[in-house]
């Protein structure tokens, strides 16, 4: 009876695959607002009305220059873009936010006013590991959010095995590291240990706030504020989390996977 | 003074810090106990610094009587008789306060760090060895085989038995409670809301419960009304997460893939109301940030039922077959008198048959109108802790069918006066992994003198140590899967 009922359920219903990236991406959320913009050229001389609402303080804005939002600190609160009088900052309700440097996540200078988005992996590592990516997870401080969002990415709706990337169990089995989590000084015997265990070449993969400068911990003494602080950053993933959807752009987009989508832009 | 007893207060009141009545150390000690042994729960047992020395202050809920009762200790510099000997339940919070004030439980039986860290890793400190010529030693961690926070598990094993498991955690501390005092900060909220970031809805709640009882003011209706369903839809997401996580444990493929979906199902509806898949954002202290149109509750209402019909549906095939019932049956019991020893709270401690869930003990906000049975299962095993989340995912799902039919209407936020100054408030929600409570005590600007958060992991870590006695060391995984706990709840 039950392989019955199992097998009737399964065939109605049907692939639950999502199409993307071979047909148009799921909608986010109605109010997660994606990435943001910064218009700083319609900022009031003088205004620093977004900085102290920001939590994680990505927000700077020193006199004569133009104002600057981090979005590797940001957990897209939205508290900027609700007090802003000019809408100098807003939403773009653009899923994509992976970039390849620090730098080109800040936003606000003349060209800078949204993310450079990731390119792809040079074409010697692209060769090794573009049909087959293998990461080794490591949380360090991790709250379980971002985690739960690499997570989904394995489930049946996004099927991250259809493109060659998966999750494996030993460090000695990957070709890279997926770090989640403000790295906290406790864990940075851990996860050097679980670094030196990747065979070269490898990549390093920072996923969320947290990883990419601390998050709502930084500045903390227990903390070292993201991954960088102990190893070389190939993809930087924004958001507090970032959305399954996010995650997986920024991994298609480092391996040059996103056919028909430009996927570079510096 | 030391002839009256603890003082009585309600989930989410206040009371100024002078009336809360004091003891000598030794006193308190007996006093405390004298609480325990009527019946009282251990929700939370700190210290706070007093110029050079410390008090020790204890929260203690009396369940049957919906009450919460709290006592403080005189300052005291160096030690204090341990209330570990007398009531296991109070062991980590013993060892916690040795950690951070250098107060030492004397006659403690266990001591040693809790989450400090040393340079770059935990200080572990010795763990508890078994000897024998067939005895050897297991250890996993803190890097686990999945995508999930570290930890390290010590297990003396007498070949494939179990004999003991020693959990030492610290790994996820970011110094949360530190970083809590003297505030609230700009970056208060995004740490409480990060605290333990599967449960952002409970930790947030019992916030904006101490913002709000610290001010003297509630939440508008509408707002405790949102909160009661996000609490639920929180708890949904993950109790189908875990029933799909135990069938993966047990390669019952069907329910596990399936559950992995409507996971993610549940967590789209969280972020239909605020944009965060973790609700992060939605609960502010006077209210919440977001509101629940009429539209929006429609969308809700149908896409709801749909999930809860689907996970029914996996629910369904799991509890159908035998293999996995009698994967489950009889695999990491815990009695109902360890439980209530080690004062376990949440789905594990309803699953060895204890009464024990804040939303029906100690209402507060929405719950004090409206009010889902209870689920509880006797068994104390895998089979219980499954079924106990099987059966919350009906209840919570029912509660939210009912609960979406009306609103209260009207405002969704009204910021909250200043903190009152030298006030001690506590409140506590039932998080899906059980009882959250966070204690503040302002100081006389209003500041956080002192800010204390315990997640339920701290309650039930031990539980899941105890569950694993005399198993097989290859049941740990269905063990741990069962128990589900906190990482970074734990550490802070």
């Amino acid at each position: 009876m039950y392989v019955f009922d199992t097998l009737t359920h399964r065939l109605k219903r049907g692939c639950e695959t999502m199409a993307y990236p071979h047909g148009p991406a799921p909608a986010l959320p109605d109010r997660h607002g994606g990435a943001l913009r910064v218009d700083a050229a319609k900022c009031a001389d003088g205004c620093t009305a977004c900085v102290p609402v920001c939590p994680t303080e990505a927000i700077t804005h020193p006199p004569g220059q133009p104002m600057a939002l981090d979005l590797g600190r940001c957990i897209f609160c939205s508290a900027c873009v609700e007090i802003c009088p000019v809408k100098a900052i807003t939403h773009t309700d653009d899923h994509r936010m992976a970039v390849r440097s620090r730098a080109d996540l800040v936003l606000g200078a003349p060209g800078a006013e949204e993310l450079r988005l990731a390119s792809a992996l040079d074409e010697k590592l692209r060769r090794l590991f573009g049909r087959s990516l293998r990461l080794r997870q490591v949380s360090a401080g991790g709250c379980a959010a971002c985690e739960a969002d690499v997570n989904v990415l394995g489930t049946i709706g996004w099927d991250l095995g259809r493109f060659g990337i998966q999750f494996v169990a030993s460090p000695r089995h990957a070709d890279g590291l997926l770090i989640t989590g403000p790295v906290t000084k406790s864990m940075e015997l851990a996860l050097m240990k679980g670094w030196n265990a990747v065979p070269e070449p490898k990549i390093v993969i920072a996923v969320g706030a947290c990883a990419i400068a601390g998050g709502p911990f930084v500045g903390h003494p227990e903390v070292l504020n993201g991954a960088e602080a102990l190893l070389p950053v190939d993809l930087f993933i924004p958001g507090c989390p970032p959305h399954p959807l996010t995650i997986l752009d920024g991994l298609l987009r480092l391996l040059d996977r996103l056919d028909g989508e430009k996927s570079s832009t510096s | 003074m030391s002839a009256s007893s603890f003082v009585l207060l309600g989930n989410g009141a206040s009371l100024p810090w002078s009336t809360i009545p004091e003891w000598p150390v030794a006193s308190f000690i007996r006093e405390t106990s004298a609480q325990l042994e009527r019946g009282g729960r251990l929700c939370s047992f700190f210290g706070v610094k007093d110029g050079a020395a410390v008090r020790l202050v204890a929260i203690v809920a009396f369940d049957a009587d919906n009450l919460l009762a709290a006592g403080r200790s005189e300052p005291v510099d160096d030690r204090f008789p341990s209330l570990t000997l007398l009531h296991p339940q109070a062991h980590l919070f013993e060892r916690e306060i040795w950690e951070q004030f250098g107060l030492i439980p004397e006659g403690h039986p266990w001591l040693k760090p809790v989450r400090r860290g040393a340079g770059t890793a935990p200080a572990n400190g010795e763990f508890f060895r078994v000897d024998g010529p067939e005895i050897h030693e297991v250890a996993v961690g803190p890097i686990h085989a999945g995508i999930i926070e570290p930890g390290h598990f010590r297990f003396q094993c007498d070949g494939e038995e179990v004999i003991h498991l020693e959990i030492a955690l610290g790994y996820q501390h970011r110094g949360v409670e530190r970083a809590l005092a003297g505030g609230p900060h700009r970056a208060t909220l995004a740490q409480i809301e990060t605290a333990s970031g599967d449960a952002t809805i409970a930790h947030a709640t019992a916030h904006a419960m101490l913002m709000e009882s610290l001010g003297g003011v509630e939440a508008p209706l509408q707002a405790q009304w949102i909160r009661a369903l996000a609490l639920e839809l929180e708890r949904l997401a993950n109790h189908t997460g875990d029933i799909g996580a135990l069938a993966n444990d047990v390669a019952f493929l069907p329910t596990s893939s399936a559950c992995g979906k409507i996971r993610g199902d549940f967590l789209n509806l969280t972020a239909l109301l605020c944009g965060n898949r973790f609700g992060r954002g939605l609960v502010r202290p006077g209210g919440c940030h977001y509101d629940l149109d009429t539209e929006r509750t429609s969308t809700l209402l149908a896409r709801l039922k749909s999930s809860l019909a689907d996970v029914e549906q996996a629910a369904a095939w799991f509890w159908d077959a035998a293999s996995v019932r009698s994967r489950f049956e009889s695999v990491g019991t815990v009695s109902a008198q360890q439980a209530a020893e080690i004062g376990l709270v949440g789905p594990a401690a309803r699953a060895c048959g204890l009464v024990r869930d804040v939303r029906y003990d100690h209402p507060a906000g929405w719950h004090r109108l409206a009010q889902a049975p209870v689920a509880v299962w006797p068994s104390g095993d895998v089979f219980a802790r499954a079924r106990v989340r099987s059966l919350e995912i009906q209840r919570s799902g029912a509660f939210l069918v009912d609960q979406l039919a009306a609103t209260p209407g009207g405002a969704i936020h009204e910021a909250p006066p200043p903190p009152a100054p030298d006030t001690l408030a506590v409140a506590l929600t039932e998080g899906w992994r059980g009882e959250v409570c966070h204690v503040a005590l302002t100081d006389a600007a209003g500041r956080f003198r002192r800010y204390k958060i315990v997640d339920p992991s701290f309650h039930n870590w031990m539980g899941l140590a105890l569950a694993l006695r005399g198993q097989a060391i290859s049941d740990f995984p269905i063990c741990n899967k069962s128990f589900n706990l906190s990482y970074c709840g734990f550490d802070l």
